[in-house]
């Protein structure tokens, strides 16, 4: 029978891996963001379990509010990249961190 | 092991392995369609916990919204190195630590987790079953959390203006149409009559 704590361990997982990506990213920024969305649906699914064992609907409701934020950071996000990339050339993790303050 | 178990195994083995492939993988555009499975699956596993509602909202913003952005900028910056090889950062021991504990703790508090008396006295918004997802959650969204769905929409407004606030870019020779010099534009200014004798020019 599935259990509260094998959705939990899936949700911990998935956030291990996004904190994980973060750390192992070489390349590009992009990645970051990619983990940082894995974060944040693994933040859902706990919300969304959390919803079903108790039958409440309000982590349904905080689910689809974690949603929106999710694409609205995505679009900033993407949007910084874009700028930054047209006025540096590159957007790999070494030169990024010249944006100080 | 009853069939649904078997289901949510499958669900959750494929979300976990996509999610590490987005992050192992060499090329930008596959991570971006590991991505895209993780995401899929894990929509799955929404649906396996009675939350339609939010499963197809995931499917419809992360991957029809959210992941064709990352494809879209992920091509247009064509940010992989030429050399192949493949170079790791110099963080991955600090990674390997903080993923590690952090797991570990999440472990232990999740492994033995019972909930409180009173928490079925407390919650208000019982799920009833007799009724679909979409419409029992939009009866909750509409009343009580009525305020926070509005400033989500304002969220949502904020980062469509500040991203094309970013992007936008002026340049200089590119000829535009002025709108408001158009429509300030004076007939008794700009049209004169003149007279002009025959064999002459202007």
């Amino acid at each position: 029978m599935i259990g509260l704590e094998h959705y939990l361990f899936v949700a911990a997982s998935l956030f291990v891996i996004g904190i994980f990506g973060i750390f192992l990213n070489r390349r590009n920024v992009i990645i970051v963001l990619m983990s940082i969305e894995i974060m944040l649906l693994s933040i859902n699914l706990n919300m969304v379990s959390f919803s079903y064992f108790l039958s409440d609907f309000k982590g349904q409701v905080f689910s689809m509010f974690i949603l929106t934020v999710a694409a609205a950071e995505a679009a900033i996000g993407l949007a910084i990249l874009v700028c930054y990339f047209r006025n540096k050339g590159s957007i790999s993790i070494g030169s990024v961190n010249s944006m100080k303050g | 092991m009853l069939p649904i178990d078997f289901i949510f195994y499958i669900f959750s083995l494929v979300t976990i392995s996509a999610a590490s492939f987005v992050i192992f993988s060499n090329n930008s555009v596959h991570s971006v369609l590991w991505l895209i499975l993780a995401f899929i699956s894990a929509a799955g596993l929404f649906i396996l916990l009675n939350a339609e509602f939010i499963a197809m909202l995931v499917v419809v913003v992360y991957v029809g919204a959210v992941a064709v952005l990352f494809l879209f900028v992920v091509m247009m910056l064509n940010s992989d190195p030429p050399s192949k090889q493949v170079k790791f950062s110099n963080f991955i021991p600090v990674g390997i630590i903080t993923a590690l504990v952090i797991f570990v703790e999440l472990g232990l508090i999740f492994s033995g987790w019972t909930f409180a008396e009173n928490t079925y006295i407390a919650n208000k918004n019982f799920i009833d079953t007799t009724e679909n997802n979409t419409m029992s959650l939009g009866k909750v969204l509409y009343t009580e959390y009525f305020l926070s769905f509005q400033i989500s929409g304002i969220i949502l407004l904020v980062a469509m203006v500040g991203a094309i606030v970013l992007t936008l870019s002026k340049r200089d020779n590119v000829k535009r149409q002025g709108v408001v010099d158009q429509m300030y534009r004076d007939p008794k200014k700009s049209v004169s009559l003149k007279d002009i004798k025959p064999g002459q020019g202007l």
